[in-house]
């Protein structure tokens, strides 16, 4: 990560007037390592002059973030688990007692049963239906709510989506399900958050290698055939959504609310 | 060449998994010997794939239980 604090520093002393994120305060939720997309939005945000606190699902991630967020002199890590009530009250003391307010919270957590990612999607359990739904869509919902008393008034919410929401997608099964389920939920939070200016958008992005996608049976043949499809043909992954993200969080997008934004290299309008 | 691949296996497997090199034999099991759970292997596979800018594919992971399968494994794809 040595090289990366450099270049971000440099930018720092010279640019500063002109980052998008100067004076910002936000949460990204959650990182598992360094491919994490989730890691590539906290490194971005913070390269735009944002403070982050980082969150790690548990105990054992939460040293591997530690590491991560130690280079970098305006983000921290936490522990945050969102099936745990407690650490959800935590989270949001947390953001009251280190910035007051938060600006951006993003969204960047999934969890399917692995059976449940390969195979027939009607074999599906009740129980893997449940907790896929419980972990990648009603988060969103808990996060918003325990947050919603330390959101700033016109903060930027989002969360990670994919095509398979609304197309289907092999082996994506309940996952897809989980994401349209996702999605909805953000229109209705962008409605009751609406009011106070806040945003709520989701970023779709396409697939990228990362500990999360592995789950899915397939991926790598995912990532080949997309790159093959999608009508731009540069390399493509966690950085381009990292620019996304910085652009949903800054004041660039605040007419922006309730949207699907892919980061696919445009893939999603292909027919044939 | 061999020893080569066995070597740079090593490095990555004991930042990985935080092993002493020691520890790493060509029979060492990933989960038996090694103490991997499927986090860390899922980690480990994507820091061979960028160590040796090669794809592993889940059906190929799925017999890749020893360091030793892993080093063969290597050998082949670079060929
Ligand atoms: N990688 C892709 O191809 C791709 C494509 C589109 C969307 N996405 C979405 O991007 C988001 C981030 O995934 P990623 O690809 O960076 O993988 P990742 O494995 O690095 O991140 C997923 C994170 O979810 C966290 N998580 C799971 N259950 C949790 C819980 N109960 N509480 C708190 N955190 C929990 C994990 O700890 C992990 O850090 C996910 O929503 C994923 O579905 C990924």
């Amino acid at each position: 990560m040595g090289a990366p604090l450099t270049a971000g520093r440099h930018f720092f002393s010279c640019r500063l007037a002109h980052m998008l994120l100067e004076g910002k305060k936000g949460l990204v939720v959650s990182v598992t390592n360094k491919n994490s997309i989730g890691w590539a939005v906290a490194e971005a945000a913070h390269n735009q002059g944002a403070h982050v606190i980082v969150g790690a699902q548990n105990e054992r991630m939460l040293e591997r973030v530690g590491e991560l967020v130690a280079d970098y002199p305006r983000m921290s890590a936490v522990q945050v688990d969102f099936g745990i009530p407690s650490d959800m009250e935590a989270l949001a003391e947390r953001v009251k007692n280190d910035f007051g307010t938060a600006d951006f919270v993003v969204h960047s957590a999934a969890f399917a049963q692995r059976e449940d990612l390969q195979g027939r999607f009607i074999d599906t359990s009740r129980e893997g239906f449940g907790i896929a739904l419980d972990v990648s869509a009603y988060s969103l919902v808990s996060l918003c709510k325990t947050l919603e008393p330390v959101l700033a008034d016109d903060a930027s919410v989002m969360a990670m989506s994919y095509l398979g929401s609304t197309r289907t997608v092999g082996n994506y099964n309940v996952m897809g399900v989980a994401k349209a389920a996702l999605e909805a939920c953000a229109r209705y939070l962008a409605v009751d958050l609406g009011p106070r200016g806040i945003r709520v958008n989701v970023l779709s992005p396409g697939p990228i290698n990362t500990v999360a996608a592995r789950g899915v049976k397939g991926l790598t043949d995912m990532i080949t055939y997309v790159h093959d499809k999608a009508p731009l043909k540069r390399e493509f992954g966690q950085q381009e959504v990292a620019g996304s993200a910085v652009y949903l969080m800054s004041d660039l997008s605040k007419g922006v609310t309730g949207q699907i934004v892919f980061v696919d290299n445009g893939y999603n309008v292909v027919g044939m | 060449m061999a020893d080569n691949v066995f070597e740079k296996v090593k490095k990555v497997v004991c930042e990985e998994l935080g092993v002493q090199e020691s520890e790493v034999k060509p029979e060492s099991s990933f989960t038996e010997d090694l103490g991997a759970d499927s986090l860390d292997v899922v980690e480990l596979v994507m820091a061979l794939e960028e160590q040796f800018s090669t794809d592993i594919p889940d059906d190929d992971v799925a017999n890749l239980k020893t360091v030793g399968d892993v080093v063969s494994y290597i050998e082949k794809k670079l060929g």
